[in-house]
């Protein structure tokens, strides 16, 4: 925890104090967040740190900058992972996956270099792997069914700090 | 829904943080992060004491040691022992809270130090703690070795980066020549250490024989370039050929046996490539046999878990967008392909007329070169031949060599195959077509031995007067008895079949190297340069018309290098040389050809996966291995050796010098028991088994490729109205490979960030991949290791001209 601080201190000297015994209650932007090295190529950065971020607009206090590493760090467990990991994926932060978030997830990953009958293709062929109850959408226990059993999910949902 | 959540969970540090870091609740009290601070010391402390106490257990005898408990209660309190020290290891799993935790754990560790000590016997004790800690040094150096020996895999790097721009499939082809890499160096350093190293340190030197000199004739221009390149001059009498060696039966001090050596090593050359293109075969069969199951997700998973979050570097990051990218293009194309439903009769009939075209097509070019090669003979009878007769023979194989290929890629539009599939029949009949080639190189050569052994007996017979003569008059000029010897550099030389034949196949090796090099630079790099910059100013569009860049023509570079080789073992029983030659070839080839790549090529219109199986290119290995194998057992059992040249000279047939070191070296009873062993009876069985043992082992690996045909015919069985249950899914059985195996080895090596070295000038803008509105001709890879799959085989509208580059004619 401690490293954290210190990475926090090295983001924004002016912001965050040393001493933490009085409890300040610091915001860190967005703008600071997404420019951390650790997250600043990563295509869904905006969408983590609305995740972890109290009002969901992208502005961090400690407790979620916390939260944030903890759920990324190799420690942390995959149901704990696949529960945030559906948050991050939910773009518009419906409780599902639906059609629309899954295209702004491949767009992100392909950089639009998919033309829009692929993109299609490629959402269509994720619903019908993965939704089990049929409904249109991903929720999360389709999510985590789907996700739980991925090889990589552990390895490559994870940052080092 | 975290308080509920009952999943493991690991790390004190960070537990207690999940812990109290709950949704809705706000930042910790000071007293919870003063505690927390103290756990985490506190559980850091204890580890440490729990790997002590397990490196030394003589520490914690206690007083318990003097109750000498008996043997059940011994055995009790060992279990006992056990899952206290198990949930110890555990600890950290368990979900539970941060006190109740501390305090299990402190007991079971009290308890484990109180009775472990009990329980070891004295010496007991420490022999036990010993082994443990053997076994765990040792299970970490076994670990440090595997990092270290994957570290040493060469240009892993380089092919990650070719392979997150152009697919698995052309990464498949630099994957295979680094194979081949290995294999040859192992090769060389076989030829280099047991042959040519002896010979040139413990062996006579340069100019004490006839045979180690430059002919009194050639020597003027001995040194010359022209005559150097031809492979004439000093080149041809140096240890590089087959005539330098001498055929001392045992050389040096120490007594190297080296006709021996050079024969057994001959031999081994083939033995172990045999042996590693099997072994290589069966592992690949065994893996592609492991995964198949695990395709139920594959779209999802590459979604979710393509992306590594680990990734902190530009250049990286843009290479996984890359690979990305790619790797749905791949699963799109095998989407695509998997859903084509038609009419089975006409799809079996256009095949079945394909293939019979095809089949005129080769047999009408095995014809051709059938006819040339014997107007070849006669012309060479004949006396004003002008150029062209001269060369008729290189020049229609050349004309074939260009041809045929796009002919047959074009025929094979009508079959309509997965592109995987179209990829090893286009490979084949390449194949096929080349065999002819190699028939009438091989037939000129025999010729070439046939005259030369003729010869042979002529100039045995004037060396034989020579010296005679010499001697005599000599004799006549001072009594004394011994006459000065002749000059080597004077004595006449015999026409030493064996270095023709050696310097006949360096001389086609390179060549064959300049011409692809100075292909892949032409047709590769001045056509980008062309297209790139002649684009300003030019009346249509060069990019995305003709001629457009380039795609890296998979099938013609890997029979290339699959040729290659075959030249390769048929020459290196009379050239040890040209493995080295080889060697250096595939090392600058590596370089030479990702750079090209890089800078000139786009990548498939069509990307695809090659097959799971990479046994197609061990397949023609093996295939070609077998046909260099022939001609050169052929020339060792029925061939007599010159005279007055190589390691076996004098002898009748060149295996005589096993029966030789046999009688000579070994106990007596030894050439008696080879002598009954060597009986046809037996060595029939012997051979038939070994082909048994290796037909198993095949056996292992026909099953995928039996599946890979039956592909083929069996229509696709996937419905529009798509069941939800995942197993009623009917995929493409053995190839459905788990792409998220692909990206997970991406995703392991992406942490580093990538070396840059891009040729950035010569990329070719992205936009292209998207105006490309034909394919460029079809180039299947060869189904390679990366389980590579699929082919570009679309729906073209034209017909592609890709770069073929195939082996040309000799000289």
């Amino acid at each position: 925890m401690e490293k954290a601080v210190l990475e926090k201190t090295h983001l924004a000297p002016q912001l965050v104090p040393l001493d933490y015994t009085h409890k300040p209650d610091v915001t860190l932007p967005y703008e600071l967040i997404g420019s951390m090295p650790e997250l600043k190529d990563n295509p869904f950065r905006q969408r983590i740190a609305e995740v972890f971020s109290e009002g969901g607009d992208g502005n961090m206090t400690l407790d979620d900058f916390l939260d944030m590493f903890s759920v990324l760090s190799e420690m942390a467990p995959r149901d704990l992972k696949a529960y945030y990991a559906f948050k991050i994926y939910d773009f518009n932060n419906d409780d599902y996956i639906c059609k629309s978030d899954l295209e702004k997830t491949v767009n992100k990953l392909t950089r639009n270099e998919l033309t829009p009958e692929e993109v299609n293709l490629v959402c269509e062929k994720v619903i019908y792997e993965a939704d089990v109850d049929n409904d249109g959408k991903l929720s999360l226990e389709d999510f985590q069914h789907m996700i739980i059993r991925a090889p990589d999910f552990l390895s490559t949902f994870h940052i080092r700090i | 829904r975290r308080k509920n959540y009952q999943g493991k969970n690991s790390g004190g540090k960070k537990a207690g943080e999940d812990r109290s870091r709950q949704r809705g609740r706000k930042a910790p009290t000071k007293d919870q992060k003063e505690s927390e601070n103290k756990k985490k010391k506190g559980k850091e402390v204890e580890n440490k004491q729990k790997e002590d106490r397990k490196n030394s257990t003589s520490a914690s005898s206690n007083s318990s040691d003097e109750e000498s408990p008996s043997e059940e209660e011994l055995a009790m309190l060992m279990e006992q022992v056990e899952q206290k020290k198990k949930l110890i290891s555990t600890m950290r799993n368990k979900p539970w809270r941060m006190v109740k935790k501390l305090s299990v754990l402190r007991e079971a560790q009290a308890f484990v130090e109180k009775f472990e000590g009990a329980l070891g016997k004295g010496k007991g004790k420490k022999l036990y703690a010993y082994k443990m800690m053997m076994a765990k040094k040792w299970v970490k150096f076994k670990r440090d070795f595997d990092n270290f020996k994957t570290q040493c895999i060469p240009w892993e790097m380089k092919i990650k980066e070719v392979e997150s721009h152009f697919g698995s499939s052309v990464a498949s082809y630099f994957i295979f020549l680094r194979w081949m890499y290995g294999v040859n160096l192992v090769l060389f350093g076989l030829i280099f250490g047991l042959v040519i190293i002896p010979e040139v340190l413990m062996g006579m030197p340069y100019g004490s024989m006839p045979r180690k000199t430059v002919p009194r004739a050639e020597q003027a221009t001995a040194m010359d370039f022209s005559v150097l390149w031809d492979f004439e001059g000093y080149i041809k009498y140096s240890a590089l050929f087959y005539g330098y060696y001498n055929n001392q039966r045992t050389i040096g001090w120490l007594k190297y046996r080296l006709p021996m050596a050079y024969f057994m090593v001959g031999v081994s050359v083939f033995g172990y490539s045999l042996m590693v293109v099997i072994r290589s075969m069966a592992r690949n069969a065994n893996e592609s046999t492991a995964d198949g199951d695990d395709d139920n997700f594959i779209f999802s998973w590459k979604m979710f878990t393509s992306w590594d979050y680990l990734i902190g570097n530009p250049e990286t990051a843009d290479n996984k967008f890359a690979s990305i990218t790619t790797s749905f293009k791949e699963s799109i194309v095998d989407e695509q392909e998997s859903n084509k439903d038609e009419n089975i009769h006409l799809r079996r009939f256009l095949r079945v007329l394909a293939n019979v075209l095809i089949i005129c097509c080769l047999c009408g070019s095995g014809y051709l070169i059938y006819f040339v090669v014997k107007r070849s003979q006669t012309f060479s009878k004949m006396q004003n031949v002008g150029w062209y007769e001269r060369n008729e023979v290189e020049i229609v194989m050349s004309l074939l060599g260009m041809f045929c290929p796009p002919l047959f890629e074009t025929i094979a539009a009508l079959e309509n195959y997965h592109p995987r599939i179209g990829l090893k029949w286009q490979l084949g009949r390449i194949f096929a077509l080349f065999l002819g080639n190699l028939y009438t190189f091989l037939l000129a050569l025999m010729d070439d031995v046939n005259e030369k052994l003729a010869e042979e007996d002529v100039v045995k017979n004037i060396t034989h007067w020579t010296l005679l003569s010499h001697h005599n008059s000599s004799m006549g000029n001072s009594s004394s008895a011994t006459p000065p010897p002749l000059d080597p550099a004077d004595v006449p030389r015999g026409p030493c079949w064996e270095t023709t034949v050696g310097i006949e196949f360096v001389r086609l090796t390179v060549s064959d190297i300049l011409v692809t090099y100075i292909t892949i630079l032409v047709g590769d790099f001045v056509r980008a340069c062309f297209v790139r910059f002649v684009n300003y100013c030019w009346c249509w569009d060069l990019e995305a018309g003709f001629p457009s860049y380039a795609e890296f023509d998979i099938s013609g570079n890997v029979l290339g290098l699959v040729f290659n080789q075959g030249m390769i073992w048929m020459g290196s029983f009379y050239a040890p040389g040209l493995v080295g030659i080889n060697v250096l070839r595939l090392l600058t080839s590596m370089y030479f050809q990702c750079w090209a790549v890089m800078s000139s090529n786009v990548p498939h219109e069509r990307v695809f996966k090659a097959s799971k199986s990479n046994n197609f290119y061990m397949g023609l290995l093996l295939l070609i291995l077998f046909l260099s194998l022939l001609p050169v057992a052929y020339t060792i059992m029925s061939l007599p050796p010159s005279f007055d040249c190589g390691p076996f000279s004098g002898k009748k047939r060149m295996y005589e010098v096993i029966q030789e070191t046999i009688e000579l070296d070994f106990p007596l009873f030894v050439a008696k028991i080879f002598s009954y062993v060597a009986n046809p009876g037996l060595i029939i069985p012997a051979i038939l088994l070994m082909g048994e043992e290796k037909r198993k082992m095949m056996g292992y690996y026909t099953n995928p490729m039996m599946q890979d045909l039956e592909d083929l015919f069996t229509p696709s069985t996937k419905n529009e109205s798509h069941p939800k249950q995942a197993e009623d899914k009917k995929r493409e059985p053995p190839h459905g490979n788990s792409p998220v195996g692909t990206q997970g080895k991406a995703a392991a090596l992406d942490g580093s960030p990538m070396p840059g070295g891009r040729g950035a000038a010569f990329i070719p803008p992205p936009h292209v991949l998207v105006t490309q509105p034909l394919t460029l001709g079809v180039h299947a890879p060869y189904p390679g290791q990366y389980r590579p799959r699929g082919h570009p085989l679309g729906p073209v509208p034209g017909r592609g001209r890709g770069q073929p580059r195939y082996p040309h004619a000799p000289r």
